[in-house]
């Protein structure tokens, strides 16, 4: 990098990044805060007086507690929290095993059947939940957490599929290959050589698996009606809104709570994330 | 003894499946099977189901009949469809701009070396890791009318002196919808762009200072061009997502105000979910498929011809 006068690291570099993180993180200090702030400051119009839009003296928890006490917030928690995880794992589960047939196996129309999974890799939902929730009705499916198990692994699959074959292909053949000589069988290469070197390859699609399905909103607005089987995003949507009433500190508590149990994992993994972030998007 | 000899026999009933799996089809067949069953239950059938939903009749509580393209005919006549085909191309053309645009920018920002790098791109990255809904409920009470912070911070700043309808005018509206979505999309070009920086070798940029070039041209004539590949995707990435995009617009207006809000996914959903007209619905979501489709191909010849130049 060019290093010039410091002025001029100032007004290129450091102001605009100060700026862009302070935009990207804003709405997130405004949850926060709202969270806290007690209903006599909220609904103070913003032209009043004493409207101190940045910071409360007087800290409250009664939004938190209406959460836990007055809706089904934890159920919501604990809904998201299975489906998630569940469809996660599904989702690892066959992307892991197909990632490695096309990337690793020479058979027929494979480069076909990649192509088709890179295809369904950008069907985005919107365009099947109409019909899809017919056929989860005729399943017996509605209403029920399986709707969305079995049914979010459709954009979760291709994703992982993608990824993996990625972080196979840059897995030399030649270690397979010791293995074959010593006697092993090409199932055991597979799952015994050459998977586990593949395993931050598998973590980076599981995080991204379980974020994508914790965002996920409109199979389960679609899928899902009674508030006990609700997940975080519908649940907050549903049910803290009563016709034209916004319950504003109760939905920030909620859009705040909501949030945590995806920021820690990512907290812990932000390097496997970030990972297979770009990974998803090499060709 | 027993123990042995029975898995000596399983063994034995076992190895000829084994023995198949060692041929590099079947082998392949049986790792695809559960990805294909999936996929086939859950995305070609529902497809299949959809267009013969679409050419129905079919609404809540009546099974319908064949109509042929009567759907079609029907939205294309509806004042409200083309105003959510205009908005659709409106909303993913603008944002698609302005996020590949703040991206690079961002993505530029964060490629040298400075203290707390680390934490600063953690943190950037939290627009795109926290659902959806959740952030946009945020942005909708800072766009409320009557307690905007945003409202406040421009009327201290002395650009306005009376309280700004966000969500109440139609251009704002889709203003607003857009200025979010932009919000949540910069970081993952930011990042993904970043990725894609750090793989050009700074002594391409130091011989073309040495040949003279500004620092403007080192970027139009080196960065860019090696940037394009990983480019290209994000953008067909982004589009695809900003085109199919529900979320957003259900929490900001609802497609509202008199529906002058609307994509292609809230106006299905208000019409087939909503009123119960499904076969109206499901023609809505499927009328994206030749744009999306066209979008996908287009976009992958170029990234051949680019990867192949």
């Amino acid at each position: 990098m060019i290093e010039g006068a410091l002025w001029r690291r100032w007004v290129f570099y450091n102001i605009p990044l100060i700026l862009f993180v302070f935009v990207l993180l804003f709405p997130f200090y405004w949850m926060i805060v709202t969270t806290f702030r007690p209903d006599g400051e909220l609904y103070l119009p913003w032209n009043a007086p004493n409207y101190m839009p940045f910071w409360t003296n007087n800290p409250t928890i009664e939004h938190i507690l209406y959460l836990f006490e007055e809706t089904s917030f934890m159920r919501w928690m604990f809904n998201t929290m299975f489906i998630a995880l569940v469809s996660t794992v599904i989702s690892l589960f066959c992307g892991v095993l197909a990632g490695y047939a096309l990337a690793r196996l020479n058979f027929p129309y494979a480069g076909g059947l990649g192509t088709a999974i890179f295809i369904t890799y950008l069907v985005p939902q919107t365009l099947l939940f109409i019909p899809l929730a017919e056929i989860i009705r005729n399943f017996q499916l509605g209403d029920t957490p399986w709707s969305l198990i079995l049914t979010y692994p459709t954009f979760l699959i291709p994703f992982c599929t993608w990824l993996m074959m990625g972080y196979f292909k840059a897995i030399p053949k030649e270690l397979e290959e010791c293995a074959r000589i010593d006697g092993a069988s090409r199932w055991k290469a597979m799952l015994y050589i050459v998977i586990p070197v593949a395993v931050p390859g598998i973590l980076s699609s599981g995080i991204i698996a379980f974020t994508l399905s914790w965002n996920e909103f409109i199979y389960a607005l679609v899928f899902l009606s009674s508030p006990d089987q609700k997940t975080v995003p519908v649940g907050v949507t549903s049910e803290l809104i009563r016709g034209d009433v916004f319950f504003w500190g109760p939905l920030m508590a909620g859009a705040l709570l909501g949030s945590i149990p995806v920021a820690i994992v990512y907290s812990f993994f932000v390097e496997h994330y970030v990972s297979g972030l770009t990974g998803s998007v090499k060709g | 003894m027993a123990v042995t000899a029975l898995s000596a026999a399983e063994s034995k009933r076992l190895s000829p499946r084994l023995r198949r799996l060692e041929d590099e089809r079947w082998l392949a067949m049986a790792l695809l099977t559960p990805t294909a069953v999936l996929l086939g239950l859950f995305i070609a059938y529902p497809f299949f189901e959809g267009v013969l939903l679409s050419l129905s009749s079919t609404r809540v509580g009546d099974p319908g009949h064949f109509v042929g393209l009567k759907n079609f005919h029907k939205i294309w006549d509806d004042s409200i469809f083309r105003t959510t085909v205009w908005n659709t191309f409106w909303y993913t053309g603008v944002t698609t701009v302005f996020k590949l645009a703040l991206g690079l920018w961002l993505a530029i920002l964060l490629n040298r070396h400075f203290k707390g790098k680390a934490i600063v791109r953690a943190f950037i990255l939290l627009p795109f890791i926290i659902p959806t809904v959740l952030s946009t409920f945020a942005w909708k009470w800072m766009f409320d009318p009557t307690f905007s912070v945003i409202n406040w911070t421009l009327f201290q700043l002395g650009f306005i002196t009376t309280r700004i309808n966000w969500l109440g005018d139609p251009d704002l509206a889709m203003t607003s919808i857009i200025v979010i979505n932009i919000w949540r999309g910069v970081p993952f070009f930011a990042i993904t762009l970043l990725a894609g920086l750090q793989t050009i070798s700074p002594e391409l940029h130091e011989a073309a200072a040495i040949d003279g070039a500004r620092p403007w041209a080192r970027f139009w004539h080196v960065t860019w061009p090696l940037l394009m590949p990983v480019t290209l995707v994000v953008v067909l990435f982004s589009v695809i997502q900003t085109f199919a995009d529900f979320q957003l617009v259900y929490v900001m207006t609802g497609g509202g105000p008199a529906n002058a809000t609307h994509l292609f996914a809230t106006y299905a959903y208000q019409l087939g979910i909503g009123t119960g007209l499904l076969s109206e619905g499901a023609a809505i979501s499927l009328a994206m498929f030749p744009f999306l489709f066209v979008i996908v191909v287009v976009q992958l010849l170029y990234i051949r011809r680019v990867e192949t130049r």
